[in-house]
């Protein structure tokens, strides 16, 4: 087996944001892998560009980081110039601007997701190419193949926050099942008029799916608590 | 390797400079355009949807937009590439108006930009990847032209983009004809629009129709079409040759 130890640190990924009635939520796994093996089994995937605007990364790690990198940077100078914060399109048209002018070198999917006073709560996917599309929600990464037809049934307007945030968590956690690429912890973040919270939904604390089974600590304590015939077919 | 920081609104930031700097293949794409010219100006359809290979990822994308007040502009292939050609665009048309002389441009003079737009790229070996389709009406006369990603550029009274060439273009070409009403218009372009929904893999069955005339442009909302699926032959089609297709 091929570990490719050199390969690119490459964010499989399953990346979300989803707009509910008084802002956003985004959500990620925590996998990078450099080939078959997990570099870091707890990464942390959405990243913040200001007080009220984050990105969702996957893709390449690398290119993920410069891009979001740069764009912090132009966002820092562009809130002292403005006297107030950046709005959530102005974040990601910049991150546009780097995706399109570089779209021969870089290789990363990226979901702006922020609340501003103007707006409210809005998310952008900027995938491969540079194209911006804002949407009601927005899925990404290598995991989100398995969820179109989740969110074509699940998604619906008008969530509460409680509403959104379990979507979101459901949604990384089934992805997480499926892709091989995606894994780890669900780390959430909402944004909306208030501020911001931070989440963190580690894997053994997450639903069971099909096929799943109920954690344990070790095949001895199954043994010894269901009786004495537990060898048996 | 060179950075360039950014000045206004020339040079955007390069993070690193290859020698070859050009296009090698699209991400998100938008599929056919179809257009013809009515009795009242031009008529012109799309779907919404944006492809991501063979995902139906995006399924809400404007791919017909308006260009001043006597354009429309519809647009297949790379998304990102269109979204960089209304910003041309803008730019143009807001030079244009700060002359502040009254005159504004015209689907011709919109059309013949693009066209240089569209071949000096061709020429980079760096092209836009569209096939645009430029639709208006100016001072009662209507026009109609398209240009595609390597700078091929003409007129027609209908066109069509990807695979409505050769869906579309063979029932307009039988049917259409001058003077069509808007109704018998809509019609007809509902007719390919059908066709495309039916045979075209990367068609998604929710589209705009658009309308230019000396008025204005006006989008229509998104509406999806009714499809036929009762042939007495679609019900039961391998009964007599079982493991057929």
């Amino acid at each position: 087996m091929d570990l490719n130890l050199d390969a690119p640190h490459s964010m499989g990924t399953t990346i979300i944001g989803v707009t509910y009635n008084g802002g956003v939520v985004l959500g990620a796994d925590s996998r990078t892998s450099t080939g078959m093996y997990v570099a870091n089994r707890a990464s942390d995937k959405i990243t913040q560009l200001t007080d009220n605007v984050y990105v969702c990364r996957s893709g390449s790690a690398a290119d993920s980081q410069v891009v979001s990198d740069y764009v912090r940077y132009f966002l820092h100078q562009h809130t002292i110039q403005q006297g107030q914060p950046a709005t959530v399109k102005v974040s990601a048209n910049l991150i546009r601007m780097l995706a399109y002018n570089n779209k021969n070198m870089l290789q990363t999917g990226l979901i702006v997701g922020g609340w501003d006073k103007y707006e409210g709560g809005k998310i952008y996917g900027i995938p491969l190419g540079g194209t911006v599309v804002e949407q009601p929600f927005a899925i990404g990464g290598s995991g989100s193949s398995y969820l179109y037809g989740f969110f074509d049934q699940a998604w619906k307007e008008d969530m509460t926050k409680e509403e959104a945030e379990q979507l979101v968590v459901k949604a990384v956690s089934l992805a997480i099942a499926r892709d091989g690429a995606s894994g780890g912890v669900v780390r959430t973040v909402i944004i909306n008029s208030e501020g911001v919270t931070r989440n963190f939904y580690p894997g053994d604390k997450l639903q069971l799916w099909h096929e799943e089974l109920e954690p344990q600590n070790s095949l001895l304590d199954i043994l010894n608590a269901a009786g004495p015939e537990p060898m048996a077919m | 390797m060179t950075f360039t920081i950014p000045i206004e609104n020339g040079d955007a930031v390069k993070i690193a400079e290859a020698e070859s700097q050009r296009t090698l293949y699209p991400y998100v794409t938008g599929t056919s355009i179809v257009a013809i010219k009515y009795k009242d100006g031009v008529l012109m359809a799309s779907d919404m949807g944006g492809s991501y290979g063979s995902t139906l990822r995006y399924k809400n994308i404007e791919r017909m937009k308006a260009i001043g007040k006597h354009s429309l502009l519809g647009a297949s292939g790379e998304i990102s590439d269109f979204q960089e050609i209304l910003r041309y665009l803008d730019e143009l048309t807001l030079n244009d108006n700060m002359w502040d002389d009254g005159n504004s441009l015209g689907p011709k003079e919109i059309h013949n930009y693009l066209t240089r737009v569209m071949y000096n790229r061709r020429n980079k070996f760096n092209p836009l990847w569209n096939t645009l389709v430029l639709g208006g009406v100016k001072n009662g006369k209507s026009y109609l032209g398209m240009v595609s990603m390597i700078g091929v550029s003409f007129e027609d009274d209908h066109v069509a983009t990807g695979f409505g060439n050769h869906l579309a273009r063979p029932i307009l070409r039988d049917e259409w004809h001058a003077d069509l009403s808007f109704e018998d218009g809509v019609k007809l372009l509902e007719k390919c629009m059908r066709v495309l929904l039916y045979r075209d893999r990367s068609a998604i069955n929710k589209l705009q129709i658009a309308k230019i005339t000396e008025e204005g442009v006006t989008v229509s909302q998104p509406y999806s079409l009714k499809t036929f699926w009762e042939f007495s032959s679609f019900h039961n089609p391998t009964a007599s040759a079982e493991g057929s297709w």
